[in-house]
């Protein structure tokens, strides 16, 4: 018996007057793994969020979250959410003490301590008696993300956690969901941030114009998008650019310092190497290239392109 | 519906205004000129320094009134019936336009507040169901001015009996018709103009368009609150009743259509019908 995902999306549109927000996402999201909705600006992302807590009503398809359907059962699926928007959402005339003890008590939080231990967990204990006015960009990231956490939630929706973070502060972001994922929560996490998504995602989802354009795992995006690739290089290197011309299964290739080798599958490398060295080709070199989620991304918007 | 978490939204929306000198010094200034200053500085002047012209101005009034009124007012002299008069009849108007003015002022940035401070985003995601955000909203516009009334009715009791009392035989203040206006006439006149003004609320694009449409709406309603319980007063104990009824059933009718206004789209900065 497969086990029921946490978020599943099928042919979900949503538009504002005439603006096309959300054309036709969907999306599995399975229990305890890290989704990343990688896309540019404008792209869907913030209204995908909205849509999964039931905070917006979709004019097409159907959401059900945990199961049940966020418009019939949003106190339920709600209550099971952590979000952290886009903008912190903070109330800046209250305390860090008083905007968390707030969302516990609206998101009814049982355990007696979860204030202090979440404020602990996100180093900012000592700036909780103090208005959040007061607080810095990345204090008031922290204070967000220490909110969504309170009531330990099953799910975390994540809206561009980092946004406006100098880079430390967004790495120790990072590093907290991180945190995050170890716990066992599920993560569904919205970012333009290409390398911010590199080695979170379990799961990337990459959306363009309110669609998605392809979901799956960084592994097996790279088998469905980036092309079977390795680069080859020699100590006799004009022998190897003459040989490698002459070799089967050879799509293209770049002379690029060394040789930079687009085959028709990834099966032809222990075939390619033999046949290279019997043409006494003295290899130094034979490594497949493995595309970082930027070379991926624009892959992925390559072929969608065409 | 959780009354608990209505009352959490109410409360957190109350310490914030706590917090706002900006807000609660201009409206403690406006609840002492009307409640304090303004009558002290009338029945000062009448009883004590006796003038002239403004007993005959209030006596001309008394005239007008209707008979049993007339005969309600006590004091032996011109100066003591007109302070009378003006203690128990003319500011009666004024526990209705405080608590209109400051809960208006309150209600108007309800929704539109959070919307344009971000955290419209936090409530939209929230377990809290629709009708529970628009209880605590009004709860929480509706405290402030009431209670300023009550504190400024209770120190306007005090003033017109320290002031007042000596020349009409004793402590008289408040009488029953005042006990109906403010328990029974003046709550359901808020709550009407609250389900007028947090629907403006829920519409508007910035809190300046709300505060000024909500300005255009409550106007006319503190007008005709401000005279129906003068007339409550002038009137029969009966009609107090009635007015209060009458009331009661608008404010039941407006808050009940005023809770549609407020769902997780409006909080979210969008356009529902859209």
């Amino acid at each position: 018996m497969t086990e029921t995902p946490i978020v599943e999306l099928q042919g979900v549109a949503r538009a504002f007057g005439r603006v096309v927000a959300i054309s036709d996402l969907s999306m599995t999201v399975p229990r305890g793994t890290v989704t990343v909705l990688l896309g540019p600006n404008g792209a869907g992302k913030t209204t995908a969020v909205r849509l999964v807590t039931g905070a917006l009503r979709p004019q097409k398809g159907t959401i059900r979250v945990f199961g049940e359907d966020p418009l019939e059962h949003g106190e339920s699926v709600r209550s099971r959410c952590g979000v952290v928007a886009a903008k912190p959402a903070l109330y800046d005339r209250l305390t860090g003490r008083d905007n968390l003890k707030y969302a516990a008590e609206l998101y009814g939080a049982s355990n007696p301590n979860a204030i202090g231990e979440a404020a602990e967990r996100f180093g900012i204990t000592g700036a909780l008696d103090l208005r959040v006015g007061g607080y810095s960009t990345g204090m008031k990231s922290r204070l967000a993300l220490a909110r969504a956490i309170l009531h330990d939630p099953e799910l975390l929706l994540l809206d561009e956690p980092t946004a406006g973070l100098d880079p430390e502060a967004a790495r120790a972001v990072l590093k907290l969901i991180d945190w995050m994922a170890e716990t066992g929560k599920t993560i569904v996490m919205c970012t333009h941030l290409l390398l911010e998504a590199e080695g979170i995602a379990d799961q990337v989802v990459i959306m363009d114009r309110g669609a998605s354009l392809v979901a799956g795992s960084p592994k097996e995006l790279s088998e469905r998008y980036w092309p079977p690739t390795v680069v080859l290089d020699a100590e006799n290197r004009e022998l190897l650019f003459d040989k490698i011309e002459k070799s089967e299964g050879i799509v293209s290739f770049e002379k690029n310092g060394h040789a930079l080798v687009e085959l028709d599958s990834l099966a032809r490398v222990p075939d390619l190497v033999a046949a290279l060295t019997k043409a006494r080709v003295r290899l130094t070199r034979v490594e497949p290239v493995v595309p970082n989620l930027e070379e991926l991304y624009f892959a992925v918007q390559k072929k969608g392109n065409r | 519906m959780n009354w608990r978490r209505a009352l959490v939204i109410a409360r957190t929306d109350l310490k914030q205004l706590r917090v706002s000198r900006d807000f609660w010094i201009p409206m403690l200034i406006m609840a002492g000129l009307f409640f304090v200053i303004v009558p002290t500085i009338l029945l000062f002047t009448i009883t004590r320094l006796a003038n002239v012209e403004i007993i005959q101005k209030v006596g001309e009034t008394l005239d007008v009134l209707p008979k049993a009124v007339q005969a309600s007012v006590r004091g032996d002299t011109p100066a003591a019936r007109a302070s009378y008069a003006m203690a128990v009849y003319l500011f009666a108007p004024l526990a209705v336009v405080v608590p209109l003015t400051i809960s208006s002022a309150v209600a108007a940035n309800a929704i539109v507040g959070e919307r344009e401070k971000g955290t419209g985003e936090f409530l939209a995601h929230s377990p809290a169901d629709e009708r529970e955000i628009y209880l605590g909203k009004l709860i929480a516009s509706i405290i402030p001015g009431y209670l300023t009334t009550l504190v400024g009715f209770a120190i306007y009791a005090l003033v017109v009996n320290i002031i007042v009392g000596p020349s009409v035989g004793g402590w008289f203040f408040p009488t029953g018709d005042w006990w109906l206006l403010m328990f029974w006439v003046v709550p359901p006149f808020i709550a009407l103009a609250l389900s007028f003004v947090v629907r403006v609320s829920s519409r508007v694009k910035s809190a300046a368009a709300a505060q000024q449409a909500s300005g255009l709406i409550t106007l006319p309603l503190i007008l005709l609150a401000a005279g129906q319980s003068s007339g409550a007063l002038f009137g029969a104990h009966a009609a107090g009743w009635l007015l209060g009824i009458l009331a009661w059933i608008g404010a039941g009718i407006g808050l009940a259509r005023g809770r549609h206004a407020v769902n997780r789209e409006r909080l979210l900065g969008v356009d529902p019908n859209a």
